[in-house]
């Protein structure tokens, strides 16, 4: 069968299962716009802005583990797309980013919407590819999808020019079934020696703790995860990007790690004699100081990428290998397996853990006649049996979903943990919508990030996604702020968000239901009605304490073992 | 310390920059970097010479494996192996320094590859220390020029790099 380069371009989507793509049009990618009308298999989101389209492609892929996908034009349209990249990069996010390009004759020539896509992503994807002939257009679609999705995940841009996707240029067009790259070859499992040792030294172990990251909800480790802490009787803490992992609301839970971890995680840390981690990458956000870094440990890391080994934390036993595999070894090495934990250091070591716990580092002064932020998460995850997907932006907020929106599942919370992205919630929200139109999925965002990105509120109306906008209203940069306060004398140097637009009329402006809590008491009915109404988008303007503050918190410079508590929660 | 790093990589546009870019990304340091296609045209070969303590040449190793396109790495300081750069220096040769430089070029097994009746071209191969002791050794009024390769790799006995 002939095809054109634009024919082309869209059955690779088809064949590769894709079924939703996010995109803007412009001229460079005018010919597949084309293809794309004379079809209904690859339905195409119209965004309103590129940013929010690669935000969503990334909210649908961790929502899913399916690649997210986005189509951008050329020029504005690639550059508009970057933060999104970049954004996806850092969590390892699979995903596929078309962008359209000048055609061939005329790149290096600084034409009217010209980049240099290839070389502006560079530093932030997995892989790119410039097309520059359409007989090499479908093998780069199904290399991009298979670097995309396997191994370290991550996001890979083609740049297709112009002429490439010409339609009166035809070919015989074949679709790969398969692909095998000479340079390309991820680890399929790991070591089976080293799997042994670590076995034998968990067993071994006095006061073990599991630190699990990100790794394990891309990796799809959940299942094999929970498994193995159970059949070991395990602490467990999370990284930011690995909660759900384990189940939030598990015994062995200990809550996350690290700046805004809590207590009973970062002690855990600090006095543990082996740490075992997995699919985590020992950001500086967890560590705090390196040098004070879980001092008596003997570390295992098991992760798919061997440069996260020894990167930043030496390790003592370094597992290469594809975490649901390295997992689902272990277990069998276990149950195989002549000795047993240590029971009563295990013991000792819970009841150490439970004095911790005591501290209830979480606790908040509720009494304020204001609503808590902390209170509305709570009340939310009440509301919604903990059972929603949860977008964020970047800020307070997002710490306080991860301390008090306890996830039992993976692919449901999704934020941006590398980058730090404010803007990514609302698109990403949209995202996930698409993906999953049965499950509910809230945006929790701040008054700063809102409006990074709010012009996708339009992208719902368009295409009804009926998602929940919960935006936590302190009236400032609140992250921004609570380091001012702290280190900054409290002197507050532009955080404070003055000329609000009315978000109650503004998301009735964009066709939604806009809605206002202020008062503690109406919070409940607030949440609920908001959650009860099913078709429509909801936009929830939460009024909030504006002086609260995220701990506990551990300071620059400082180890796990020195965190400051807030002064709600006295240490008995 | 220093390092010597063997890559053998797809021969594809774009290649070299990903791994110029992760050398400023990633603030690591490239002292030489030379590279060609080798005898298989889809194949580029290429030497580099960077220095750092062991944790980060171990991270530079692992960070040029993950780019797509390297098929095959090694370091060719771990083990024996033999490196060589050529030089092309062109020096002043008038009147009495005519005859010494063309003594000092024989001592160091150089060729003169070019004469007019003021300069010679010189051209040297050896290790990157040889060629230090060339230039040391001839007056620095006398160099008008010089352009280095940096230094390629191989390592000794009939293993290799290849695939
Ligand atoms: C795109 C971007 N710009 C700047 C920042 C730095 N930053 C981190 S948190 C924050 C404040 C966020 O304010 P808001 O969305 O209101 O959330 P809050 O902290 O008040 O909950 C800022 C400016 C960032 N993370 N991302
Ligand atoms: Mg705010």
């Amino acid at each position: 069968m002939e095809l054109s380069g634009a024919e082309i371009l869209v059955q690779c989507l088809k064949d590769e299962g894709v079924e939703h793509l996010f995109g803007y049009p412009g001229g460079a990618v005018l010919h597949i716009y084309d293809e794309l009308f004379k079809q209904d298999e690859v339905q195409h989101i119209l965004v309103r802005h590129e940013q929010g389209a690669v935000h969503a492609a990334d909210g649908y892929a961790r929502a899913t583990g399916k690649p997210g996908v986005a189509l951008l034009t050329s020029g504005p349209g690639a550059t508009n797309g970057v933060t999104g990249i970049a954004t996806a990069y850092c969590d390892s996010i699979p995903m596929v980013v078309i962008t359209g390009q000048v055609p061939t004759p005329f790149i290096g020539s600084d034409a009217f919407q010209e980049v240099d896509t290839l070389g502006i992503t560079r530093p932030c994807v997995k892989h790119n590819f410039l097309v520059k002939d359409v007989r090499d257009l479908a093998e780069t679609m199904k290399k991009a999808f298979y670097i995309a999705t396997s191994g370290r995940p991550g996001p890979v841009v083609i740049d297709v020019p112009k002429d490439v996707t010409d339609p009166n240029i035809k070919i015989p067009h074949l679709y790969p079934k398969s692909i095998k790259m000479r340079s390309y070859n991820p680890v399929k499992r790991g070591h089976s020696g080293q799997v042994k040792k670590a076995v034998e030294l968990i067993l071994s172990a006095k006061r073990p703790v599991v630190y699990s990251g990100g790794g394990v909800v891309t990796g799809d480790g959940a299942a094999e995860l929970t498994e193995l802490v159970r059949e070991m009787n395990l602490p467990i803490t999370s990284t930011l990007m690995g909660l759900g992992g384990y189940p939030g609301t598990g015994k062995q839970f200990l809550g996350m790690l690290g700046m805004h971890g809590t207590y009973e995680a970062n002690m855990a840390m600090h006095d543990c004699d082996v740490l075992i981690a997995i699919g985590a990458r020992f950001d500086d956000r967890v560590t705090g100081k390196v040098k004070d870094f879980c001092p008596d440990a003997k570390i295992i890391h098991i992760d798919i990428d061997p440069a996260s080994i020894s990167k930043n934390v030496r390790v003592d036993i370094p597992i290469v290998g594809p975490v649901k595999r390295v997992l689902a070894d272990m277990l069998n090495v276990v149950k195989a397996h002549k000795s047993r934990p240590n029971c009563e250091a295990l013991e000792q070591w819970w009841s150490q853990l439970q004095q911790w716990r005591s501290v209830n580092c979480l606790k908040y002064n509720a009494s304020s006649g204001r609503i808590k932020p902390q209170a509305a998460i709570e009340m939310l995850h009440k509301i919604t049996g903990g059972d929603a997907i949860i977008a964020s932006d970047v800020g307070q907020h997002q710490m306080w979903v991860a301390q008090y929106y306890p996830f039992d599942k993976p692919q449901h919370w999704l934020t941006s943990g590398g980058l730090g992205t404010m803007g990514f919630g609302l698109p990403a929200a949209m995202g996930a919508k698409v993906a999953c139109p049965e499950k509910d999925v809230v945006c929790i965002t701040g008054d700063g990030s809102i409006q990074m990105n709010i012009q996708e509120l339009a992208t719902c109306q368009h295409f009804n996604l009926p998602l929940k906008v919960m935006l936590l209203n302190n009236g400032y940069l609140g992250m921004v702020r609570q380091w001012q306060e702290f280190f900054y004398g409290s002197r507050y140097s532009e955080v404070t968000v003055e000329a609000q637009p009315d978000f109650v009329k503004l998301a009735q402006a964009y066709g939604h239901v806009g809605m206002r809590v202020e008062k503690p008491e109406d919070l409940e009915g607030a949440l609920t009605e908001m959650m009860a109404i099913k078709d429509r988008l909801v936009f929830l303007d939460v009024v909030v304490d504006p002086g609260e503050n995220v701990y506990p918190m551990i300071m620059a410079g400082k180890g796990h073992h020195e965190m400051q508590l807030s002064p709600d929660c006295e240490l008995s | 310390m220093r390092h010597i790093i063997s890559i053998l990589m797809e021969n594809e546009a774009g290649a070299l920059s990903r791994v110029a870019g992760l050398f400023s990304a990633r603030g690591y340091n490239i002292e030489s970097l030379t590279v060609a296609p080798t005898e298989d045209p889809t194949l580029s070969r290429m030497t580099l010479v960077t220095c750092g303590n062991n944790e980060i040449i171990e991270q530079i190793t692992k960070q040029l494996h993950k780019l797509i396109e390297v098929v095959k790495l090694a370091d060719l300081s771990e083990g024996v192996h033999i490196e060589r750069e050529m030089m092309l220096i062109k020096l002043l040769a008038k009147g009495s320094h005519r005859e010494e430089v063309k003594r000092l070029v024989e001592i160091f097994r150089g060729n003169i590859i070019d004469v007019t009746d003021t300069s010679y071209i010189v051209e040297m191969t050896g290790t990157c220390d040889k060629l230090d002791a060339f230039i040391g050794a001839v007056h620095e009024d006398l160099i008008l020029e010089t352009v280095r390769t940096g230094p390629s790799g191989i390592a000794r006995g009939t293993k290799g790099l290849s695939i």
